[in-house]
């Protein structure tokens, strides 16, 4: 009896937790597919009449949607490309080497994962100005590229497990430094790489304050800015703000439920370090 | 499912490095010549160019910049800065303006215990056996993942009037005691709280389940033998092995209360007494080109996140973190 209670208990409480999860996100899937008419006569749990896509098109052709997709693909391609290349090497420098100054190296870089980005943005801006990258793509991939040290130390931990005797065996046969980090180091390492790829892949397309800062021109609204900008011209109009939001969520909703198991472990790890 | 609990927070990974270091650099020669021993010395240095290069340029150098922008009255575009002492600093402590966003932030600081508690019942359930274990887990972590502007649209939605809440209400019977959850001051906070809860207790419940998994399943077998229930098993065997993850979260809340700004950013845009701390430091520099000013309040939140970093590498030591 107490048994049963118990377990009574316990499904019940999950499932009022998957209605809190899941009710929010539900309702605004709803009213996307609402006409005008419709959202304004209608209670937000009313079913929708049609299937009725209109306010997608809407979304994506007047609220640049199809923009902010394109640009923050090119910025995540370029970001993600350029903060393998440049942990990996780092991470070799400083994995493989005994070298004078490595220990500041090495300070240096875990000082700076304490420093919280928000806050340096007020004098990170007039650097970004001063190499007059603002309003640019490449202010957003450098500042992608530039602080990302968690990176640093996921392929750090990860090159530890790569045994030495590898690069002794590519030394015999004659290899150098620059080889055997491409040809032995670097696959070896795509477990580490495909970690990166999916913490900073979600990280960027997700990230909002840094585009929203250094990108303020129309163009160059990635995902985030694009939405938030829905603000304004679309303030009253919830049914084509909710086309935009579902737009945005679906990416993130396939890529969890292909990647779950990797997302998990990626996540995690990343975000105790 | 082992990764999240062998490093966290970069205080960690720094003592695992030195002591890496220390056992590099001190045994026999022939391991030196192994490592180092060979090719041109400068190698080393032409890997870390660019990577040190950036980490000068966009953390080290501003972050410089920064402290001697905090003692000036610099707008961001005059060729000449004032030196003007403490003065920002004595702002940011007395003008009830400024000192106004510390008190906005206690409402997501009590809100993270909130979180937590949710995180805790709700990884201590699913680590027992039950149906849908999967689909439970994936729900309660979705949130995390989602953008941060959909969820303060999907949360507008949801708190605005004859929105989701409101619609709820009427249902249950309650539809007299709505309010304008975002419009009222008294209000406001608890519902950008709420959403901000909403958001990150995913996050929390799979690092605290990650914990709870770690736990041999023997203990709870020879716990049931001697007569343990579910509460004795979680009391003595759950408990006492997550407490420094639990520790590490409760110090993260900290920072955490502080930096918050999406959020409240894009449902209040920081009226009606929402403004957060990087709210009022982002607005205090780009919009009133106060930038001396937003200097200032920079140095003190910064200042703040490393003199809690450093009380949680005294209060929790790392070797407790890795057994959990």
């Amino acid at each position: 009896m107490k048994y049963v209670l118990a377990n009574t208990v316990k499904y019940f409480s999950l499932i009022v937790a998957c209605l809190v999860t899941l009710l929010p996100i539900g309702v605004v899937f709803m009213a996307a597919f609402k006409t005008k008419q419709e959202f304004r006569d209608t209670g937000p749990f009313d079913l929708p009449q049609t299937f009725n896509l209109d306010n997608f098109v809407i979304a994506f052709t007047k609220g640049n949607m199809v923009q902010g997709f394109m640009n923050t693909v090119i910025i995540l391609a370029v970001a993600i490309t350029g903060t393998i290349i440049i942990g990996t090497m780092a991470a070799y420098a400083i994995d493989r080497f005994r070298f004078r100054g490595r220990t500041l190296v090495l300070a240096g870089f875990l000082l700076a994962t304490l420093v919280p980005a928000v806050t340096t943005q007020v004098a990170t801006f007039q650097v970004i100005n001063a190499l007059d990258l603002y309003n640019t793509r490449a202010a957003v991939m450098l500042l992608f590229m530039g602080t990302d040290i968690v990176s640093i130390y996921i392929f750090v931990q990860f090159m530890r497990s790569i045994d030495r005797s590898l690069d002794e065996a590519a030394v015999l046969d004659g290899a150098n430094h620059m080889t055997i980090y491409a040809r032995i180091i670097f696959p070896l390492l795509k477990p580490a790489i495909a970690t990166v790829v999916i913490i900073k892949g979600i990280a960027i397309y997700n990230e909002f304050y840094i585009p929203f800062l250094y990108m303020p021109s129309r163009d160059l609204g990635v995902i985030s800015t694009s939405l938030f900008r829905f603000k304004g011209p679309f303030g009253a109009q919830w049914e084509v703000i909710s086309a935009g939001v579902i737009i945005v969520l679906i990416p993130t909703l396939l890529l969890f439920l292909f990647l779950q198991r990797y997302i998990y472990n990626g996540l995690t790890s990343g975000a105790t370090k | 499912m082992a990764t999240h609990t062998d490093g966290s927070a970069p205080a960690r990974v720094a003592k695992k490095l030195r002591k890496n270091d220390i056992q590099h650099n001190d045994p026999s020669p022939r391991r030196r010549r192994r490592s180092s021993g060979w090719g041109w010395v400068g190698t080393p240095y032409l890997f870390l160019l660019v990577p040190v290069i950036l980490l000068l340029g966009l953390t080290y150098y501003p972050v410089a910049n920064m402290f001697w922008y905090s003692v000036t009255d610099w707008d961001g575009l005059a060729k000449t800065k004032d030196f003007v002492g403490f003065d920002n600093f004595v702002t940011v402590f007395t003008s009830p303006e400024y000192f106004a966003v510390f008190k906005v932030s206690l409402y997501y600081f009590f809100a993270s215990f909130l979180q937590m508690g949710i995180a805790l019942y709700f990884a201590t359930v699913l680590s027992f056996n039950t149906r849908f274990r999967n689909f439970f887990k994936g729900v309660l972590f979705f949130p995390y993942l989602i953008n941060g502007v959909a969820i303060g649209f999907i949360f507008l939605y949801f708190f605005r009037p004859d929105g989701t809440l409101d619609a709820l209400m009427g249902i249950l019977g309650l539809g007299d005691h709505t309010q304008h959850w975002l419009g009222e001051r008294s209000i406001a906070n608890y519902s950008l709280a709420a959403t901000s809860v909403w958001r990150y207790t995913g996050l929390n419940f799979v690092l605290f389940l990650g914990a709870i998994q770690s736990i041999p399943g023997e203990i709870y077998e020879a716990a049931e033998i001697d007569g343990a229930n579910k509460w004795h098993q979680f009391r003595y065997i759950i408990a006492p092995s997550i407490r420094p993850i639990i520790g590490l979260s409760f110090i993260l809340a900290i920072s955490g209360s502080l930096s918050v700004f999406e959020i409240p950013y894009v449902m209040t845009g920081g009226a009606n007494g929402t403004e957060t701390f990087v709210i009022k430091t982002v607005d205090t520099a780009f919009k009133f080109n106060k930038v001396g000013q937003a200097s200032a309040m920079a140095v003190v939140l910064l200042a703040i996140v490393l003199v809690v970093t450093w009380m949680q590498k005294r209060l929790i030591p790392d070797e407790k973190v890795n057994q959990s």
